[in-house]
């Protein structure tokens, strides 16, 4: 399971509120990325496939498939973790376009 | 054992799409032990950080079960979850905990001592990041000295913390617990081993995890693993192992005089003379001495 | 059924044992104690199948509870006095959650000076955080309570903790004759509890979590109306209880020689024993007295006393409570409740039993007596030359 966005996502009252506190697990509404002022680009070539950047991203926003890594830049706040954390500069920080 | 690592452990991701601020060291260490323990664990945790960016209707960052719990009873709501659920007839589950350094070491400790005493089976994890984040950065007793925080402010008469870092570890190490360790979250792959192995442990289990914050501490959001890896190279932070009544110490000092790049590096820091630097490197190695002493190394 | 010569705590603690409560926590304190000390035999003995949780605090005893009730399990917990009001943040929260906890209350006096003694100062301050709040009378009655509060607050439109109050030594530690009905016909009348507000591993759930100011409103007209619609169940239940057990209970409050009463006294707890008794003494005297016994404090029962004393020339409200600086807590209730029903009756408040203080068969005539002098004032009784 993974959190995400919901789609259909009610007006909020009394009748579609919850009865409790308590909801479903991993409901989302929003997106992060308007938090970031700088984005990772992984070089796929010089990626090795270490997963280091995969298991420090803070916000799991680093995911992986058939053996290489990709960005989820809807949660990518742009920390920089994953760019320092490659022994193989294979991620760089670009400055996002307004 | 299987020791988990970056490639074994699960795609799932159960804390995701949370407001924390980029870099947070907390947010990887709560991520990182729920990809661990997996879907059948039950997260609990207080006023915190953790909880007021993961848990804000209809926000819910959590993919597994998870609450929030009152801030000083998050070890009693946990004993509460594991017996309610084995009143249920339910197995097969994890309760673990996530508290910040102030809901441990101040308004929880109570709470904790009496989980540790009955031995409910439990993990508590206090992820440190020094100080009272959520609210602004004021000083718990995990605070380190010297630190500046918004409540042991520098001025004229003090310089920031005069008190030294609680040493929650061997407090609850002293109650005979069956299992304590110290982690940081710059050295993932032994954090990930310690929550492993507390999951396989019955009875009650203790993590305490290093997790910088960058905005509290005052450095750039990508330094968080540098610092967290630092402060366990320089000797501030050992990591450590209690079991069966034994301390083990996991790492040796790397870097004898790493301590004055780790405190330079951080703006919490930057009003300390050398005296003060002196005065953190001599309690670091009275630390050190009581370890080489009598733990075992490993 | 059975008959038993028990004090009212063992009454209660044997009302717990017949609802199977699967998760139990409490922290001692006098006069509680007796009711953790028998349900911790019970449990021991397996006469009761459940987890008893010995924590460290009575604010764990509650985190403790929520957190098992989180997991849809029913439960206990019982305090007293300090440890209520140490426990207090965890009240709303328990509330809010809407989890429905049964909490036993022995009323003692608040410190300081210290005192274990019985007053109503305890839970009176603690009527605004969205538990029910029920006051016990005698033995029996604590005992059903106890069994009936799991059916009310476990009802879905409910979903309300519930804290059920007794008389600090006067309830707790008096012996009285006790029917105790058998577990089968317990089990006939409080239905297994189910909710969907719990920890699921099949469907995983968000709990206890925030809301901001765009939603909080909604969760907290929510909690108002749960409680609100246990001024429902509260009858209903009563009347099944009535069938089954043959035991009739009266709603909010219990009216006792009101239909043409003049001068009325309203109070609630033990001390409605003694005044019904004076209500008879003086009705031989000529006085047409009666007596209201509040039940229910939450949800308040301003419609019931309004209508019952809409004939009367004068109300008193007895009570062991003081809300410092303004009058008893339940006298402004009382107030208030009149004013917003479009009663005109002369008031008056009279406060005792303050620290476990006796009240006495005088103390009460005099309460009537000045209502018949035309007396509209607040006032302690069992202390000369005071003028509040």
């Amino acid at each position: 399971m993974k959190p995400y966005i919901r789609d259909n996502v009610p007006i909020w009252n009394m009748e579609t509120c919850p009865k409790n506190t308590s909801y479903e697990a991993g409901f989302l509404v929003s997106k992060n990325s308007g938090w970031r002022e700088i984005r990772p680009i992984i070089d796929s070539i010089k990626c090795t496939g270490c997963l280091q950047c995969y298991l420090y991203c803070p916000d799991g926003a680093i995911y992986r498939e058939n053996g290489k890594v990709f960005v989820d830049y809807d949660f990518c706040k742009g920390c920089g973790i994953c760019s320092k954390i490659c022994k193989h500069d294979s991620i760089i920080m670009k400055v996002e376009r307004q | 054992m299987i020791v988990p690592n970056a490639r074994n452990i699960t795609e799932d991701e159960y804390f995701f799409g949370h407001k924390a601020c980029a870099g947070c060291g907390g947010s990887l260490a709560v991520r990182i032990a729920l990809k661990v323990l997996g879907e059948r664990a039950v997260a609990v945790l207080p006023a915190g950080c953790m909880s007021a960016v993961g848990f804000n209707f209809p926000q819910l960052c959590f993919g597994n079960n998870a609450m929030i719990s009152t801030f000083a009873g998050t070890a009693s709501m946990m004993t509460g979850v594991e017996a309610g659920l084995r009143a249920r007839g339910i197995s097969d589950f994890q309760i673990v905990g996530f508290a910040g350094d102030g809901g441990t070491a101040d308004i929880g400790i109570q709470a904790l001592s009496g989980a540790i005493d009955r031995n409910d089976d439990i993990i508590y994890i206090c992820y440190d990041n020094e100080a009272y984040m959520n609210t602004g950065t004021q000083k718990s007793s995990l605070t380190p000295f010297g630190a500046s925080t918004t409540t042991t402010p520098v001025t004229g008469r003090v310089k920031g913390n005069t008190h030294e870092k609680k040493n929650m570890f061997e407090i609850v190490a002293a109650h005979g617990i069956p299992y304590a360790a110290t982690a940081s979250i710059g050295y993932l792959e032994d954090y990930m081993r310690k929550v492993r192995k507390a999951s396989e442990i019955r009875g009650t289990k203790y993590i305490h995890v290093l997790a910088p914050c960058p905005t509290g501490w005052g450095v750039d959001s990508d330094e968080t693993i540098d610092l967290a890896r630092a402060a366990v190279d320089c000797g501030l932070w050992p990591l450590a192992e209690y079991e069966n009544g034994v301390f083990h110490i996991n790492r040796e000092i790397k870097d004898l005089d790493g301590i004055r790049s780790y405190v330079r590096g951080q703006k919490r820091f930057r009003h300390l003379k050398d005296s003060d630097l002196e005065h953190i490197e001599k309690m670091r190695d009275l630390r050190w001495e009581g370890i080489n002493k009598t733990w075992i190394k490993n | 059924m059975t008959r038993f010569f028990i004090s009212g705590n063992e009454a209660f603690a044997h009302g717990i044992r017949l609802a199977r409560p699967e998760v139990i926590s409490a922290y001692p304190i006098t006069p509680q104690t007796i009711v953790v000390e028998r349900l911790s035999e019970m449990v021991g003995s397996g006469v009761l199948n459940s987890e008893f949780i010995h924590v460290e605090s009575e604010h764990s005893a509650l985190s403790c509870v929520i957190g098992a009730s989180a997991t849809g399990v029913r439960t206990f917990t019982a305090t007293s006095s300090q440890g209520l009001l140490y426990m207090a943040e965890c009240l709303p929260y328990a509330a809010g959650g809407r989890f429905p906890i049964v909490m036993m209350n022995a009323n003692r006096s608040t410190a300081l000076p210290w005192n274990i003694y019985g007053d109503q100062r305890d839970s009176l301050s603690q009527l605004d955080c969205g538990w029910i709040q029920v006051y016990a009378q005698d033995a029996q009655e604590s005992l059903d309570l106890a069994l009936m509060s799991y059916r009310i607050s476990e009802n879905c439109d409910v979903s309300t903790p519930f804290m059920i109050n007794l008389d600090g030594f006067h309830l707790t530690h008096t012996y009285e004759p006790v029917d105790i009905p058998d577990q089968d016909q317990a089990d006939a009348f409080l239905p297994e509890y189910s909710t969907e507000n719990r920890i699921d591993f099949d469907n995983p759930k968000n709990l206890c979590f925030s809301a901001g100011p765009e939603y909080n409103t909604i969760f907290k007209i929510g909690e108002h109306i749960g409680i609100q619609n246990s001024r429902k169940e509260i009858l209903e239940t009563e009347e099944s209880f009535a069938k089954l057990f043959g035991r009739r209970y009266t709603g909010l409050i219990e009216k006792y020689l009101c239909e043409d009463a003049e001068f009325v006294i309203i109070t609630l707890g033990s001390i409605s024993g003694l005044c019904k008794n004076v209500t008879e003494s003086m009705r031989k005297k000529g006085i047409r007295a009666g007596v209201i016994r509040i039940r229910y404090m939450r949800p308040f029962p301003h419609k019931e006393i309004s209508v019952a004393v809409s004939g009367a020339k004068s109300v008193c409200v007895l009570e062991k409570d003081i809300s410092f600086g303004y009058a008893g807590t339940v006298f402004i209730n009382v107030c208030a409740a009149l004013h917003n029903e479009g009663v005109c009756v002369p008031t008056l408040n009279r406060i005792g039993g303050l620290g476990g203080k006796d009240i006495t068969e005088n103390d009460i005539q005099k309460i009537f007596l000045d209502m018949v002098e035309g007396k509209k004032d607040i006032a302690f009784i069992g202390v000369e030359g005071v003028n509040i």
